[in-house]
């Protein structure tokens, strides 16, 4: 075993303060070490876009960054898109047109719509099908991730 | 959202309302299995080799290391069928003295950590004494194949025959005889959330909560109390939020026996979370076939008989506990699908190889049958020159009930209204003119269609059918109101993403008069839920549905006699809704929160007439109702490449009742993205040697949002005449219909070339393949 | 699928990085970049090295430059640096046309220009630009400043020169010709997975005539390179279907196809005839 190295992880505004290997990667530190637990791991090699968190602003694979190099970067996951009982649009859209099913893929689509729609508030429509080809999804078909993500797009231009 | 046509005059039942489900999901609330924290840790070594006995099981000095030989007196899972020549075979839940397939649990390594169980796990070192192995299903019944499991010679576990008498009369009378040879490889489920499980002991109750990832709780307490030796009531299962299971978290891991074994030894908890890689060599696979198919036709194109040889590769064990008579018995049975025709002659056998177990998966057997009777039509529709839906429109079934070659009988039902709906809506006539336009530049588009029956709410009949020793069907809801008015029901299913807390709290809020928003669904608990089989085979709103609507009428009953007291007024004349009891017609009312406290405080006033309390159970075992839809799919062949690219799909599906059309639409849309996904892109590959080629979601391939085209739904709803809520099952039938439809699409695009392709995924090697022989040949 | 342990040196400088780096190099020290790759083959265990030099602190490898004839790419350039152009010049263009390809929108995020070619996946488009440009690799260790045509710098599947201390700091990219034209195409079985086959075409006219043509295919070869045969197909003829035809059937022709159980040397050559074609068509509009 290596060295466990002390670090800061700022989650959602929040300093974690802990000891991790440097092996140990963001998408286990952030659901084991820091106990947010709606990140969820679905491959662990970069596939299927389960872990995807925000990173300083950039939506990226959590499970493909070791926790150590996000020591003193803000990320963003699930838990902090609500602002209070206010659910972030995103989420709103999600619910509204069934943009989920067993829920497990949806909080790595939400980060990665939120992510990519911050960055790019006016991408355009087939743009932004490329980049919901970034996760899997089993359940939906993606027919209403698409549909909640577009609306969302929209109501978040609007703003 | 696409047409809803019918109301249903009813308040809650056929709104598109929010999911119950979702504020949770929404905010990253769930409750996976893997978000538990455990002291222990487990990584399974797992066999690298396909076939071969163990010689010897080295671990480094000091680590926690369980075998076989730790297990004593631990039972192998053996699933029982009592019919079909069934061979029980058992599986030890670690390997004993042979290994049968890549990937099998051989060693349990327990540490403090996933990571530090991984480490020791890289350092057991196992020495197998390797055998030939045998992982097609044909080569496994060649005279001489290695022999699986000494229990079944030749490798043959299960087989089923069935002839109707007048076969040999139809077949002779033939006009002509149309032969598909299919090939449906390996696949795997691939649910987003792989298998996970966490084992606590309860020091002062001595029992053990094992929290895991399945859709069938009870019946995992069941097997593993079984497997143990030790009584149910010191194990309680737990079904959290599971996070998909398409039929992969119905079959019995023996990875969660062991984890239950490793708790009481250890008296702590003890977790595994299966990696994807386990997941997709390990985790049950499904749908390998070879069909060969033959139809005998009139003169007219109409279907005289039909003659079916199914070889099912059914992997090196037999699944808990459906048994791997699952995929080849439901061949047998369902093969005859939507057309109308008496002469039936089929033989289907499940064959063991030395591959990873297969398990059932989203619609089983259907898609696999489906693809293969509706390239015949196809095929037929040619030899005949007449066009695809002509050649439906003549066979299929337009009288019911109608009890097939088989014996099944089919519902009402609405195959020729929903194939006219389809062929409307996606106006056949303008796709051939832009067909023509796209081929004079080199362009190639193909539509197909598939028609089929699906058949949902399996009660326990259909499971007895196949001699099955477990026999699940059934199923119990309990209903309570309870003193502050606030409603729960307790079921016996299990949904992990269908969306059943809020369709069963539909039909409940219509019958007692409340909103669905004060109804909680509870489920996937042992110590709370009835007794039940959990959710697989699109069975939980047809037989949960029911259970609950009896249960949610009885509580009514009781609402209408206490209201009748205290309104004074005939039962007959009370009106339950919006939360109240009204005497119809005037303005005297009284809240159901207020008739509810009194079932349990005042229950000297209704003595005699009513028990006290507002808890009321329902049990359900319906016979089984069958669903239908016409799938359309419109394709681009890359005849260069081999790309096929879906452009369009189009669905005309009848239900029955629709409880929840945003729902029932989403889980229509996912079946067809799985199946668009076997048609064409997902496929478990062995080589040679038995090793896998396809571990992780590089290589094994589900569609992503660019391969799936916009779904167009158009419903119809033939209430079901064997379904209490009218309502039928779907949660298969975008999975049965798609590849299908695909792939007529796709050999319909081939015309020009006069080649044909009946394997699926008809990935764009195979399809360049068969062009490439035509450009030789040419 | 967790990783094995490793050490994890993060030096801020290059001189500091080239120090560790052959300090544990000979002890399976690896460079981590954007870890793209590099991370899921460490949770699959087919790779474990002992110790990372993580240089995402490294000052100053981010950059990205030009000198009017060369185009400077840092070692910790990522991929979606490239979503929008980088120099005014129609290399700029081609770059970000060939970004979007890469993988997906969160992995560019993270994965590196110079990670890419030195992890020298043969499906990389990276790879098949820096081939088909014939850029220069800089490769810097405590011993010096090697400079490595893409010709003689892949050597196989996932095999370059580079030595093992040796840091590929940076990638020289020539800027091409105002009038330079470029095509590209690559097929994959879905969106974002990697080419089985790729080509990039780079080409002047003059006349109405092919000059200087470059035609590079990556993905259906142990490494990308050009296949000069194909540009021998197309310099001096015409930009029409004939020698888009004549180029593409050369490549198929040229190529030594890698085969896997699915994929096989006939397979190859067809997607290898149809990507170089394609590229060639989306350079002519």
């Amino acid at each position: 075993m290596s060295d466990k190295s002390a670090i800061t992880l700022t989650i959602n505004g929040h300093d974690h303060k802990i000891e991790v290997e440097p092996r140990r990667t963001l998408a286990d530190t952030i659901r084991e070490d820091c106990g947010q637990t709606g990140t969820h791991i679905g491959c662990e090699h970069g596939i299927c876009g389960t872990c995807t968190v925000i990173v300083d602003g950039e939506p990226v694979r959590s499970c493909l960054m070791f926790a150590v190099q996000a020591a003193g970067k803000k990320i963003r996951t699930v838990e902090g898109l609500a602002t209070g009982d206010t659910l972030h649009v995103m989420q709103q859209a999600f619910m509204d047109n069934h943009g989920l099913q067993c829920g497990f893929c949806t909080p790595g689509f939400l980060m990665l719509a939120v992510g990519v729609l911050e960055r790019e508030p006016n991408i355009s429509d087939d743009d932004l099908l490329d980049v919901l080809s970034s996760n899997l999804c089993r359940c939906t078909g993606y027919q209403n991730i698409i549909k909640a993500v577009r609306a969302a797009a929209k109501a978040m231009r609007g703003k | 959202m696409t047409a809803h046509t019918k109301g249903t005059g009813l308040k809650w039942v056929g709104r598109s309302i929010r999911r119950v489900e979702d504020p949770a999901l929404i905010i990253g609330q769930g409750r996976f299995t893997a978000d538990l924290a455990a002291t222990h840790w487990v990584r399974f070594v797992r066999s690298p080799v396909a076939a071969g006995k163990i010689v010897k099981i080295a671990a480094p000095k000091g680590a926690m290391v369980i075998t076989a030989a730790d297990l004593k007196g631990v039972k192998k899972i053996t699933p029982m069928l009592h019919k079909f020549n069934y061979k029980p075979v058992g599986q030890p839940v670690l390997a004993e003295v042979q290994v049968r397939f890549v990937g099998e649990p051989v060693v349990a390594v327990v540490t403090d950590s996933e990571e530090a169980a991984e480490d020791t796990a890289d350092l057991v070192e196992l020495i197998i004494d390797e055998t030939t192995p045998v992982t097609d299903g044909r080569a496994a019944l060649i005279s001489g194949a290695p022999q699986v499991h000494a229990e079944a010679p030749g490798n043959v576990i299960v087989e089923g025959k069935f002839k109707t008498p007048e076969f040999g009369t139809a077949w002779a009378s033939a006009h002509k005889i149309i032969k598909i040879e299919a090939r449906s490889h390996r696949q795997n489920a691939t649910p987003m959330e792989a298998r996970a499980g966490h084992a606590s002991y309860d020091a002062s109750t001595g029992r053990v909560t094992l929290t895991c990832a399945t859709q069938m709780p009870h019946l995992t307490r069941t097997a593993i109390a079984d497997l143990l030796g030790m009584p149910e009531s010191d194990l309680r299962v737990i079904a959290p939020d599971v996070g998909g299971g398409f039929g992969q978290k119905m079959a019995l891991p023996a990875e969660y026996a062991v984890l239950v074994w490793l708790a009481r030894k250890l008296k702590s908890s003890v977790a595994w979370t299966e990696d994807r890689r386990e997941n997709l060599i390990a985790s049950f696979h499904s749908r390998d076939q070879y069909v060969t198919l033959q139809g005998a036709f009139d003169a007219n194109a109409k279907l005289l008989a039909l003659k079916a040889d199914v070889v099912a590769n059914v992997g090196a064990y037999s699944c808990y506990p459906t048994t791997c008579g699952v995929e080849p018995l439901m061949a047998m049975a369902e093969m005859p699908g939507p057309y109308d025709f008496r002469a039936y002659e089929c033989r289907v056998c499940g064959v063991l190889t030395n591959t990873c177990t297969m398990a059932p998966y989203r619609g089983v057997s259907r898609p696999v049958i489906t693809f293969t009777l509706e390239r015949l039509m196809d095929k037929a529709a040619t030899a005949f020159a007449i066009d695809p839906v002509d050649i439906r429109r003549r066979n299929l079934i337009d009288k019911f009930p109608y009890t097939s070659a088989m014996g099944l009988v089919y519902d009402e039902a609405s195959y020729q209204q929903t194939l006219e709906m389809a062929v409307k809506a996606i106006d056949v006539p303008a796709f051939r003119a832009k067909q023509k336009q796209a081929r004079a530049k080199g362009g190639y588009l193909g539509i197909g269609f598939a028609t089929f029956s699906e058949r949902t709410g399996y009660g326990s009949p259909a499971f007895a059918a196949r001699g099955m020793e477990i026999v699940p069907g059934w199923d119990t809801a309990v209903l309570s109101v309870d003193p502050s008015g606030y409603v729960e029901a307790r079921i016996g299913s299990s949904p992990h993403g269908q969306g059943l807390r809020t369709t069963l709290a539909q039909i409940i809020a219509d019958e007692i008069g409340v909103t669905p928003y004060v109804i909680k669904v509870m489920h996937g608990d042992t110590d709370r839920s009835p007794y039940g089989w959990g959710t697989f085979g699109s069975r939980s709103l047809v037989i949960s549905g029911g259970a609950t609507l009896i249960a949610a009428r009885k509580v009514r009953a009781k609402l209408l006699t206490i209201a009748s007291h205290m309104l004074e007024a005939a039962p007959g004349d009370i009106v339950l809704e919006n939360g109240t009891a009204k005497v119809a017609g005037t303005d005297r009312s009284v809240t159901i929160a207020k008739l509810a406290r009194e079932a349990y405080t005042q229950t000297h006033r209704f003595k005699g007439e009513i028990e006290p309390g507002l808890t009321e159970t329902g049990t359900y075992d319906p016979p089984g109702t069958f669903s239908n839809a016409c799938h359309v799919a419109i394709v681009a062949v890359d005849v260069e490449t081999g790309r096929v690219t879906v452009e369009k799909f189009l669905v005309a599906e009848d239900a029955g009742r629709i409880i929840n059309p945003m729902i029932a639409e989403g889980q229509v849309h996912g079946g067809i993205a799985q199946g668009i996904g076997n048609a064409l892109l997902e496929e478990i590959i062995y080589d040679e040697s038995g090793g896998i080629l396809t571990a992780n979601l590089a290589d094994y391939l589900p569609p992503t949002a660019r391969e799936i085209p916009p779904i167009e739904l158009h419903h119809m709803e033939t209430p079901s005449t064997t379904s209490i809520t009218k309502a039928k099952g779907l949660g298969e039938g975008g999975t049965i219909g798609a590849p299908a439809a695909v792939i007529n699409a796709i050999n319909d695009a081939l015309t020009p070339f006069g080649v044909e392709i009946n394997e699926m995924p008809a990935t764009p090697q195979r399809i360049r393949a068969v062009l490439r022989k035509a450009e030789k040949a040419a | 699928m967790k990783p094995a342990p490793f050490i994890r040196h993060v030096p801020r400088t290059l001189d500091e990085a080239l120090k560790v780096l052959a300090e544990v190099a000979p002890q399976d020290g690896r460079v981590l970049a954007g870890g793209q790759s590099l991370v899921p083959i460490m949770a699959f265990r087919l790779a474990k090295p002992a110790h990372l030099v993580d240089i995402n602190e490294v000052a100053g490898l981010d950059r990205i430059a030009s000198d009017g004839t060369m185009l400077s790419i840092g070692a910790c350039v990522r991929h979606a640096a490239f979503h929008k152009s980088v120099v005014d010049n129609p290399l700029g263009k081609l770059l970000t046309y060939v970004a979007r390809h890469i993988a997906h929108y969160p992995i560019r995020m993270r994965g590196t220009f110079c990670g890419s070619l030195a992890h020298a996946d043969p499906a990389s488009e990276w790879c098949l630009t820096a081939a088909t440009l014939d850029g220069t690799m800089v490769a810097k260790s405590t011993s010096g400043v090697r400079l490595i045509a893409a010709k003689d710098f892949f050597t196989g599947i996932m095999l370059t020169v580079l030595e093992e201390d040796e840091l590929l700091a940076e990638v020289r990219l020539p800027l091409l010709p105002a009038d330079a034209k470029f095509g590209f195409n690559e097929f994959s079985r879905r969106a974002g997975d990697f080419a089985m086959a790729a080509a990039l075409v780079i080409y002047r006219l003059q006349g109405g005539k092919f000059i200087d043509a470059r035609v590079g295919v990556g993905g259906a070869e142990a490494r990308p390179r050009r296949i000069t045969q194909a540009e021998a197909a197309l310099n001096g003829k015409a930009p029409a279907d004939a020698a888009f035809r004549a180029a593409a059937e050369a490549a198929a022709a040229a190529i030594d196809p890698l085969e896997d159980h699915q994929t096989n040397g006939d397979y190859r050559r067809d997607l290898v005839r149809a990507v170089v074609r394609r590229a060639l068509e989306h350079a002519a509009t």
